[in-house]
């Protein structure tokens, strides 16, 4: 059983195999979601880090799941020697860069903990799965052409307890910069596919691993439960050693 | 009689071995040219498609063809009779070929090459110089050491893809950043 819903401005998509699967569950997952979205949206006026950004709240009386957003950000920054980081150029905060994968890792507890051992649970391309898929297969996710904004897949993973992000440039432009260097242009890779422990891990190093250009690459390599794949401008992709692991069944 | 075969057979042997040496040493001397610098390119598939050898042979040491289409190739001595059999640069038979090991003075290369429909998919170094210090200097410099390919479409047989999310919102900030840049 799959369902879709648009929020955080992006399809959320929730698969349950359906032995498993009720409609409690999945109600229960869109509407952490949407707890998720009213606090942390940049783009809503009435959510608390709107309010933060505009200093309706001081820092010392934020919630709960703010305060860790913060503090898990700060760890991020340390983690990726300053190559991610929630102040934009202009002095306020954007955590979307994080808050996304960790609410994928939540839904995703939120699911274990009824106790439901297959499922696959997707925000805007960052995927975390477990178990098997409907045809008692391990989860088979495609890696999106970055050269397309039709659905291409140019690349097949096969997962499970695992998360993948992607981050990149193509279709619309950039949306991630260079935190130490604000012109960076950040050309040369145009997609970058980072498979982790969980979705949390794989979407936090993918934001911060392509701030770093190039050298992500060499990062990603000598960070031990990471896998990348990475695309350059040219059509030629480059993986760490261990990614062969994941395209076979 | 017997001192004139005797002395027959060892000119015959040394003058066998003589020649058996120098068509190695013909071949090995250009293998072992370390050429760190010819390395030096991405793992492209379209070169390996030109230079790549089938390692069929073991005798041989073929992996170690290995050239930038850009720059000369690296000049390889194999007797005629051989190089004929093992080298086939039209089409491959499916599977993975591990190349032998060779001696690239300052340590092992071996690589091994993956064909799938007649084409060389993959190729990955399973062995490569690291054991002293210059080496592993030469190697980070000249050695890509993670696997390259160039991206293929598949069929979109998937549970689901992963990419970049472009949402409206994305494309806001990306303006955001734009504007944020032209204003200084």
């Amino acid at each position: 059983m799959k369902q879709t819903q648009i929020i955080m401005g992006t399809p959320v998509i929730i698969e349950i195999i359906n032995k498993e699967a009720k409609q409690k569950f999945f109600d229960e997952v869109f509407n952490y979601f949407k707890y998720v979205d009213e606090k942390f949206s940049t783009y809503k006026e009435n959510s608390e880090i709107t309010a933060i950004n505009n200093k309706k709240i001081k820092e010392e009386n934020m919630s709960k799941d703010m305060q860790l957003i913060f503090k898990l950000s700060e760890e991020t920054k340390k983690l990726t020697n300053g190559y991610f980081d929630i102040i934009t150029p202009k002095g306020k905060y954007d955590p979307s860069g994080i808050v996304k994968g960790w609410s994928i890792f939540n839904a995703s507890k939120i699911l274990k903990n009824y106790g439901i051992k297959n499922f696959c649970i997707e925000a805007g391309g960052d995927i975390e799965t477990f178990g098997k898929n409907e045809k008692k297969e391990i989860w088979c996710i495609g890696i999106q052409n970055p050269f397309s904004e039709k659905r291409e897949v140019i690349k097949k993973v096969y997962l499970s307890g695992k998360g993948i992000a992607t981050s990149g440039s193509y279709v619309r432009g950039r949306h991630i910069y260079n935190p130490k260097d604000k012109y960076d242009n950040l050309e040369d890779i145009v997609s970058l596919t980072i498979i982790g422990p969980n979705i949390f891990e794989a979407d936090r190093y993918a934001t911060a691993i392509y701030a770093m250009g190039q050298k992500g690459i060499s990062f990603i390599e000598k960070l031990d439960g990471f896998e990348g794949y990475f695309i350059d401008k040219n059509g030629i992709a480059t993986m760490t050693k261990g990614f062969n692991n994941y395209i076979k069944k | 009689m017997k001192k004139i075969i005797l002395s027959f057979s060892l000119i015959f042997t040394f003058t066998a071995y003589t020649l058996y040496v120098r068509i190695l040493g013909a071949n090995t001397s250009v293998v072992l040219t370390p050429e760190p610098n010819k390395l030096k390119a991405p793992l492209n598939l379209t070169q390996y498609n030109k230079t790549i050898v089938k390692p069929k042979s073991t005798s041989f040491p073929s992996s170690k063809l290995i050239s930038n289409s850009n720059s000369t190739p690296i000049p390889i001595t194999m007797p005629n009779t051989i190089s004929s059999s093992v080298i086939n640069t039209d089409k491959y038979k499916n599977g993975s070929y591990t190349g032998s090991i060779v001696d690239a003075y300052y340590g092992n290369v071996q690589v091994l090459a993956v064909v799938s429909n007649g084409k060389i998919t993959d190729v990955q170094f399973l062995n490569y110089p690291k054991s002293r210090q210059t080496s592993v200097n030469i190697n980070t410099r000249a050695m890509p050491y993670l696997i390259s390919e160039a991206i293929t479409i598949q069929d979109s047989n998937v549970d689901t893809v992963s990419g970049a999310s472009f949402t409206s919102a994305a494309f806001r900030k990306s303006l955001e950043m734009a504007l944020f840049q032209a204003r200084i």
